[in-house]
């Protein structure tokens, strides 16, 4: 029999607010434990929570770059459980009606679009972290975490492979990275996925039963999550037994699942609308306002790389990081080079220094203008692509500016149009036999000449000048 | 000194220093600790604080309440003081912050002699829900000041203070001011912030002062109110100047007088005075206009289930883990959880709690909290045409007068109808006032209620006052012999 895989996602997004969703403290990741922590994400009694703007700006961006509906007035509900990381006994969340609605994003699978359908988007607190390794006969409590805005992202069931669910968690964390709303540090848990899966007949308009997938962090463990999943399902279903609705967890060491708790033990969160919070009203100016002020999103620097005839590889390592994009622009912006030239530079010398340092492009060694300018100089013609490899790495080690180093290491003479012709004056002057053979035909001369100014250029004009220099100057 | 007013003053004209009148009521608290007003005192950081308050005034800087000692209802967080909530899970709780109404007050100079005694996280109409055991009435040993707001209105009635601070979900200010003969006030939800306030019901509870009079209530208010970026349901909005506001003629006042304020189960001593105050507006002019509520009757249930059910919510946050009690008992995170919760919430707050999580639970949600909200909606509609009509509803405060301690209700539904005249204000979020409108039998204070539109504390607070300049009630006090 065959089976149709049906995959819905939630993915749990943390906003890059300066401070939590509902205090003033820091979220930066990996301080001291409960170093982030004020007395509101501590629970204490009488505090009370206040809005961060800055996360319903981000969630409208969001909104916005999925097409969706921004509802004009949302609230916060609280979700109500008792968890030793949870301080205040409920988690403030949206429930009935989320700030983002119906939207959509498209994915490229093997050269066709395909539409990925998003129910909502609602704005939530995180709660905070539970350290079981730290201390032999206790729990330690860290609630940096706690009150962390994220915002969850959840598509209807409308995925049917893992590599369409990948697909979709891919293009979602290229979308809010370039929006610059989430850092999407998936080890750091800033993006987060939860899957639901089920196995229906082939054709069937019946969802079959769904299991739920929580907390993964890395494409690799959704992947291999799904597929062992599905096997699971379908291993069941044919052998004539039931799929129980429950949460199950992803174990990376076996790269099975593991049961984690049955629908029958899932709490009864008695969702209510947090009183301690107004409603959230947004007006079509507001919308407007942050309309204006939307960066370009991947998939439009996509169709204009694809106007530059850029390869898909190279457009693909462009939009890798949104900091590779954003250097590539700069030094676009400044160069006279070819898309393709800087996109080669890009991905060639200066990603494998990138690389072999362990850095990215979020703090580039060698800065745009000065890569712009050694690419303007090749461009030019007035040093040759091998100097100016040389000249990079000068630069990567901070030997000074460009033209510092060309300066400096004579590059000017081996590069500047008047001295080159100076210099092959004086080899005239110096060989005058040999310059004469030449002109009465022995062609085999001109390597001689190539040979000499290159000795002493100690190889670094630019051959192409050079043979054009001497084929005027012998002429 | 019978008067806010006067004890300013007196202070301004150094007839008497800030430290003179803190010794005083220092005096008095200990000769009437008995009453068990108090849940803390901290009479040398009052003296401290009376010392500077004499600094300022000799240097001519005193603010609008400079050297009055006063006392906080033991649900606002202090940084001087533990703030217990009259509850054992909050035995030892030292709060690391202040209520902003605290830091309002204190920076016009009033001066924190003590946390008052009341209910239990404010649960309770009669002040015998404390872990810190009941208050006795000023005016009768033997009876109950009322609740929640009971250790407040008691050492208001008896002098304790100049004046104290109440919170009120549901009548918590008003119904213990009309038991011990006090005025009190419950601002416009909004005006006053929560920010500090220890939460029983986010949605309904609103801080306000406990005094003799209506001019002494428009000083503090005056003081107390105002926007607070730290409480989001803070309304931002100038406060207007009360004490000045006091001036108007009643003529021309229209209020009305809804008829299930006067049904057969109120007292008819109650219904007596307050028809007997009736008569006094009406002889200075105002036009009083009969009115029907006929949603009164759904004002109780439609209480408790949205205030239980925000209660259940809040206080969630006591789980024994980060402070407030600890139970010794426990061997897992659940059974401390439990063990915690059960040793240190009493009888009336784990009813309560109980009855909140029922209301919000799947499968009872929509016919409990959802109709609540719904009915709540429509009490305020009505309630808001009403006062279209009319400029204040009048009333009384409770069906009666003070009841025995220990003579509560086997039904706790039926110590819930003491707050039958209360709730509306709270589930509107408008602002009411209890003023004292006379006796029964002589010795148990009546409680007269105004209630307005939204933030109409300035009307409200002239016509009480009014009333008082015609009346002395509010002049009475309990003899000091019986206490």
């Amino acid at each position: 029999m065959n089976w149709d895989t049906v995959i819905g996602l939630e993915v749990h997004a943390q906003l890059r607010t300066k401070s939590k969703l509902f205090s003033g403290s820091a979220i930066t990741f990996g301080t001291a434990p409960n170093s982030q922590t004020s007395f509101i994400d501590a629970g204490l009694p009488g505090v009370l929570p206040v809005l961060n703007q800055q996360a319903i700006v981000m969630a409208i961006q969001f909104g916005l770059a999925v097409n969706a509906q921004i509802n004009d007035l949302s609230y916060f509900e609280r979700k109500n459980y008792f968890y030793p990381d949870l301080p205040k006994g409920y988690q403030i969340s949206q429930f009935q009606r989320p700030i983002v609605g119906k939207g959509h994003l498209d994915i490229w699978l093997d050269d066709q679009v395909k539409r990925i359908e998003i129910e909502r988007a609602h704005l939530e607190e995180d709660a905070g972290k539970s350290i079981h390794d730290a201390h032999t006969n206790y729990t330690g409590i860290d609630l940096n975490r706690a009150g962390t805005p994220l915002l969850e992202i959840v598509t209807t069931p409308c995925m049917h492979s893992a590599e369409e669910a990948i697909s979709y968690l891919k293009a979602l964390h290229q979308l809010v990275r370039f929006l610059g709303i989430c850092d999407g540090n998936m080890q750091e848990g800033s993006f987060r996925c939860d899957v639901n899966i089920s196995l229906k007949p082939a054709g069937s308009t019946k969802l079959g039963t769904r299991t739920e997938l929580k907390n993964l962090n890395s494409f690799r463990f959704i992947e291999k999550a799904i597929v062992y999943e599905q096997a699971r399902h379908q291993e069941l279903l044919e052998s004539g037994q039931a799929v129980m609705q429950e949460t199950r967890q992803f174990c990376p060491a076996t790269e099975t699942t593991l049961f984690l708790r049955s629908k029958e033990n899932e709490h009864d969160y008695r969702y209510f609308p947090d009183p301690d919070l107004l409603p959230i009203a947004i007006s079509m100016e507001q919308i407007n306002l942050i309309k204006k002020s939307m960066p370009v999103l991947p998939a439009e620097i996509k169709s204009q790389l694809e106007k530059a005839e850029l390869p898909t590889d190279d457009i693909s390592f462009l939009l890798s990081t949104p900091a590779t994009y954003r250097f590539f622009e700069q030094v676009h912006a400044q160069s006279d080079a070819d898309v393709k030239t800087i996109c080669n530079w890009l991905k060639g010398i200066y990603a494998r220094a990138l690389n072999d340092n362990n850095l990215t492009f979020d703090n580039p060694t060698v800065p745009a203008a000065e890569l712009a300018l050694l690419l303007n100089y090749v461009a030019k013609k007035t040093i040759s692509n091998s100097i100016a490899r040389q000249i990079f790495h000068k630069l990567w080690e901070k030997e000074g500016s460009v033209d510092e180093i060309i300066e400096r290491e004579g590059y000017l003479a081996a590069t500047n149009d008047n001295e080159l012709e100076s210099l092959i004056d004086d080899l005239i002057k110096q060989y005058p036999q040999q310059a004469q053979d030449y002109r009465n035909g022995k062609e085999k001369l001109m390597a001689f000449f190539v040979g000499q100014v290159m000795k002493q250029t100690k190889g670094q004009a630019n051959p192409e000048l050079v043979n054009d220099l001497l084929k005027k100057l012998l002429a | 000194m019978n008067s806010l007013r006067s004890m300013l003053d007196a202070l301004l004209q150094k007839q008497i220093s800030s430290v003179e009148l803190t010794n005083h009521y220092i005096n008095r608290l200990e000769k009437y600790a008995h009453l068990n007003a108090f849940i803390s005192i901290d009479t040398e950081h009052a003296l401290q604080q009376a010392k500077i308050a004499d600094q300022l005034i000799h240097n001519n800087q005193a603010k609008a309440l400079t050297g009055i000692p006063i006392a906080h209802k033991d649900i606002f967080c202090t940084k001087n003081l533990r703030t217990t909530c009259g509850s054992k899970m909050l035995a030892d709780f030292q709060a690391p912050y202040q209520a902003t109404i605290v830091n309002n007050l204190a920076e016009q100079g009033a001066i924190t002699l003590g946390k008052t005694n009341m209910d239990e996280f404010a649960m309770g109409s009669a002040n015998e829900n404390s872990y810190f055991g009941a208050v006795q009435n000023p005016w009768d040993t033997n009876r109950v000041p009322g609740g929640s707001s009971g250790g407040s209105a008691a050492a208001v009635a008896a002098d304790l203070v100049a004046f104290a601070t109440g919170s009120d979900t549901g009548g918590s200010i008003r119904q213990p001011a009309a038991f011990c003969g006090v005025s009190g006030i419950k601002p416009t939800y909004g005006l006053a912030s929560r920010f500090g306030m220890v939460a029983f019901a986010s949605s309904l509870d609103q801080a306000g002062p406990i005094a003799h009079s209506a001019e002494d209530l428009a000083i503090i208010l005056q003081a107390m109110a105002g926007f607070d970026a730290n409480d989001s349901t803070s309304i931002d909005q100038k406060v207007p100047d009360y004490p000045n506001l006091l001036k108007g003629s009643l003529k021309g006042l229209r209020i009305g007088l809804p008829s299930c304020f006067f049904q057969k189960e109120v007292n008819s001593a109650v219904q007596k005075a307050i028809h007997e105050a009736v008569k006094v507006f009406e002889q200075a002019g105002a036009v009083i206009i009969e009115m029907d509520l006929t949603l009164q009757p759904l004002w109780v249930p439609c209480y408790y289930v949205i205030a239980c059910a925000e209660a259940s919510s809040n206080l969630s946050r006591y789980d024994g883990l980060r402070f407030g009690y600890r139970s010794s008992k426990a061997s897992s995170i659940k059974e401390l959880i439990t063990a915690s919760r059960t040793e240190a919430f009493g009888e009336e707050v784990k009813r309560r709690i109980l009855t909140g999580t029922y209301v919000l639970s799947s499968g009872y949600f929509d016919a409990y909290y959802l109709q609540a909200l719904k009915i709540r909606r429509q009490i305020q509609q009505e309630l808001l045409e009403n006062l279209n009509k009319v400029d204040v509803i009048l009333g009384p405060t409770t069906p009666d007068c003070a009841f025995p301690i220990g003579n509560c209700p086997a039904d706790p539904v039926q110590s819930y109808l003491a707050d039958v005249f209360t709730v509306a204000a709270n589930l509107a979020g408008l602002p009411a006032l209890s003023i004292p409108a006379g006796f029964k039998e002589g010795k148990l204070p009546i409680g007269m209620q105004l209630m307005g539109k939204p933030f109409s504390e300035a009307q409200l607070l002239n016509a009480a006052h009014q009333y008082q300049q015609m009346t002395d009630w509010h002049l009475a006090r309990p003899d000091e012999d019986k206490l």
